[in-house]
């Protein structure tokens, strides 16, 4: 009986120990966390590198949380600022919250490898005042950028406007298509201030005093403005995009474009991964130049970026994961599957094999890079400037009101500059 | 075996007795719920009065420079209160008004309808059962849901407008034009919450005597005047319930709303408490002073608005 006893006692220690001493080495690896957001397959892609780098690296295991976009604009901020910042992120306000990036120079093996090949894109991440330093990775190089429902123009006998056209010509082509064919939309463009920018800045906006200072409305912003206000009107624009939700949300037209109901939809190169996918053979589409202004044929530079935070109790694994995303072949496998544009200066002048058997896709990527050329100098302060979205939002909501009818174009020019002071008194920029 | 439980849960509590008294045992008892309430009610409450006397974007209250009064004031700038556009903060006095518009509509008729429908279904009826359940289902649903069903039937693609477009007609922009979005956010919150105030006043008159109702019937009173003198006096305090608790719900407007709308078109169906959410949270700068003072001038008026109501049925009840 004693025996027995004892056995049973041991046994059931036995059975109490073994799964702690399974997990003893699992608790022994690192843990890092990724909030992370997907437009279309980056997800899947960024998932099977990961698994390579933890075959290669035992000791870390990589979580990679995806959540809707929404989380990262709304979310992300709140849990940043409250001490609770995930590990890592991927993230499209690149400066807004950079004051809680970590600084991942001491961590990376070859600093001059990153000064080298991310020169143009490293500030975009730096906190201010910061001219030095590492403090991100840009997983994605984007241009905003139209694309057209080329079959509708085929469709209507309507040719192509060229790669001069401007935006009112692409206006007047729209439109003729539209009401050829009886497509609802002859132009979306997405809700978001960042979307309109780089048409402003091709009709002359600068964003910028001349002594560097936020600057949101002048004339150039004032003609775009007034445009899509009168696209509003006579129909090249439909509310069903502006109108349809109010405040700063933002609104696309992905589901219109790929239903076939838009002729040609301003938005960005990040969207030709999903529209090879939703679109399928439905019908020819492709991204096209920038339409011009008289101060060019720019659209806008943007990007996400994959950054880390100092809360972060594993600075060495990050700087590990983040050499190992950035090292040439493996950002090269990330971008070819993705047909992301990349930021890689090396891989820019190489060129990237992208899995882009589509001819829609390289016409698009074509564009894409022609389009990369355009950009004006304007384009590119503005997409650094850390606080760029305390003038997109003024820009969204207030013309959005214009447009809804809630108030004058005029007056919606004087909140707007108004918000934006707001914006900036609140952030305590100088 | 329930005496050993028993003197099992005793001890600790004899043995706190015997530390405090038994005068103060009650707040032993009280002190959870005690805690609860001052974590997750006062403590925001105060954290609130703090954001709304402080300024900047920082999350944490120490990092936050105190302004004073600064953040109502700016609220409260108006040239002309009946002219919104003459205010320095035109959306919060723009969302004022539309949620006093809505709470308007949106009260009387959700008050009108759901006693009209307790009424019928008080009657003896067949399927009483299957139609109490019917008007209770959209309460149980998530407001989320709520909206994205009726996004379905109002969008210009959607259903009533193809039932629309099917017989003839053209497509209305139930959603795009600012009168009919906030009409349809009138229709869409009373639909998904009328049946919780059913609920109660079906409550009330089943708890009416229903000796009363065969008095009146042997005295041959006209049924107009029945409801008139018997039911409507009787059903008072139910009804009292149901304007507070609608009138706080409706000025809390934001969920289905929020995903219906998003407020739009423009901010014509943007109510108060999305107002305070975009301004502390959507932006790149989060302004939390100025959307907890606003929700502090909000908590005012709806306490002011409460006594009212209570000191109004207190009269009635009189």
């Amino acid at each position: 009986m004693k025996t027995l006893f004892r056995r049973t006692i041991m046994a059931g220690a036995a059975m109490l120990a073994l799964p702690l001493l399974a997990a003893a080495p699992a608790r022994a690896a690192t843990e890092l966390r990724i909030m992370w957001y997907s437009d279309a397959n980056e997800g899947d892609v960024m998932r099977d590198l990961l698994d390579r780098f933890e075959k290669a690296n035992p000791d870390i295991k990589v979580v990679l949380d995806r959540v809707p976009y929404k989380t990262i604009t709304d979310n992300l901020p709140a849990l940043v600022s409250s001490g609770q910042a995930p590990d890592m992120a991927r993230v499209t306000d690149l400066g807004g919250q950079s004051s809680y990036y970590l600084n991942l120079t001491p961590y990376l093996k070859d600093k001059a490898y990153w000064e080298t090949n991310f020169k143009d894109v490293l500030p975009w991440v730096r906190p201010a005042g910061e001219t030095d330093g590492v403090y991100g990775l840009m997983t994605q190089l984007t241009i905003t950028m139209p694309i057209v429902n080329e079959t509708l123009f085929q469709q209507a006998g309507i040719p192509l406007p060229g790669p001069t056209a401007t935006w009112d010509d692409w206006a007047k082509a729209a439109k003729a298509v539209a009401a050829k064919l009886n497509v609802p939309i002859p132009i979306a463009i997405d809700r978001s201030g960042h979307r309109i920018a780089g048409p402003a800045i091709s009709y002359g906006a600068k964003f910028f005093s001349a002594d560097g200072q936020p600057a949101l409305v002048d004339d150039g912003l004032k003609t775009m403005a007034r445009k899509i206000y009168d696209w509003h009107k006579d129909g090249v624009m439909s509310k069903a995009i502006w109108g349809s939700v109010g405040g700063a949300a933002y609104r696309g037209a992905n589901e219109e474009f790929s239903n076939g109901q838009v002729v040609l939809y301003m938005s960005g190169s990040w969207q030709f991964g999903q529209f090879a996918k939703t679109v399928g053979d439905g019908f020819d589409w492709h991204g096209v130049p920038n339409p011009c202004g008289p101060a060019g044929c720019s659209g806008m530079p943007g990007g996400a970026g994959l950054v880390a935070y100092k809360t972060s109790k594993h600075p060495a694994e990050i700087g590990k994961l983040m050499d190992y995303l950035a090292s040439e072949p493996v950002y090269a496998e990330f971008h070819a599957r993705t047909l992301f544009l990349t930021a890689h200066k090396g891989l820019m002048a190489k060129g990237i094999s992208y899995a882009a058997d589509k001819p829609q896709i390289k016409k698009s990527l074509d564009a894409a890079f022609a389009n990369v050329k355009a950009l004006s100098p304007v384009a590119f302060q503005l997409q650094g400037y850390r606080l760029n979205r305390v003038l997109f939002t003024p820009l969204t909501v207030r013309l959005n009101q214009a447009i809804s009818g809630e108030m004058s174009l005029d007056d919606a020019f004087t909140r707007m500059t108004q918000d934006m002071q707001d914006g900036l008194k609140a952030a305590g920029a100088k | 075996m329930r005496a050993a439980l028993a003197r099992l849960i005793d001890w600790p509590f004899e043995a706190l007795q015997r530390a405090l008294g038994a005068a103060r045992m009650p707040y032993v008892f009280v002190l959870p719920n005690l805690l609860v309430f001052g974590i997750f009610v006062v403590l925001p409450m105060l954290l609130n009065i703090w954001y709304a006397t402080t300024s900047g974007a920082e999350l944490m209250p120490g990092q936050r420079p105190f302004t004073g009064l600064a953040n109502f004031a700016e609220l409260l700038d108006c040239g002309n209160y009946l002219n919104v556009a003459s205010c320095r903060q035109d959306r919060f006095w723009r969302s004022v008004d539309n949620t006093l518009w809505f709470v308007a509509f949106q009260v009387i008729t959700m008050v009108v309808l759901s006693l009209i429908t307790a009424l019928v279904l008080n009657r003896k009826m067949a399927l009483r059962g299957f139609f109490r359940a019917v008007f209770f289902y959209p309460v149980l649903l998530s407001p989320v849901v709520v909206a994205l069903i009726w996004k379905w039937i109002l969008q210009p693609d959607g259903v009533l407008n193809a039932i629309l477009v099917a017989n003839g007609g053209q497509r209305v922009p139930f959603l795009l034009d600012p009168s009919w979005s906030f009409f349809w956010t009138v229709v869409v919150s009373v639909w998904a919450h009328m049946g919780f105030y059913v609920l109660i006043l079906l409550a009330g008159l089943q708890a009416i005597p229903p000796d009363l109702y065969e008095a009146a019937a042997m005295d041959g009173t006209p049924q107009w005047r029945v409801f008139w003198r018997i039911t409507l006096p009787l059903l008072m305090p139910n009804m009292a319930v149901v304007l507070v608790l609608g009138l706080i719900r409706a000025v809390q407007a934001f969920d289905e709303i929020y995903v219906l709308t998003g407020g739009g078109p423009g901010t014509a169906t943007q109510y108060i408490v999305q107002y305070i959410y975009e301004t502390a949270f959507a932006g790149q700068v989060h302004i939390m002073g100025l959307a907890a003072a606003a929700s502090m001038l909000v908590g005012g008026v709806l306490l002011v608005l409460t006594l009212l109501q209570l000191l109004a049925s207190a009269r009635a009840k009189q």
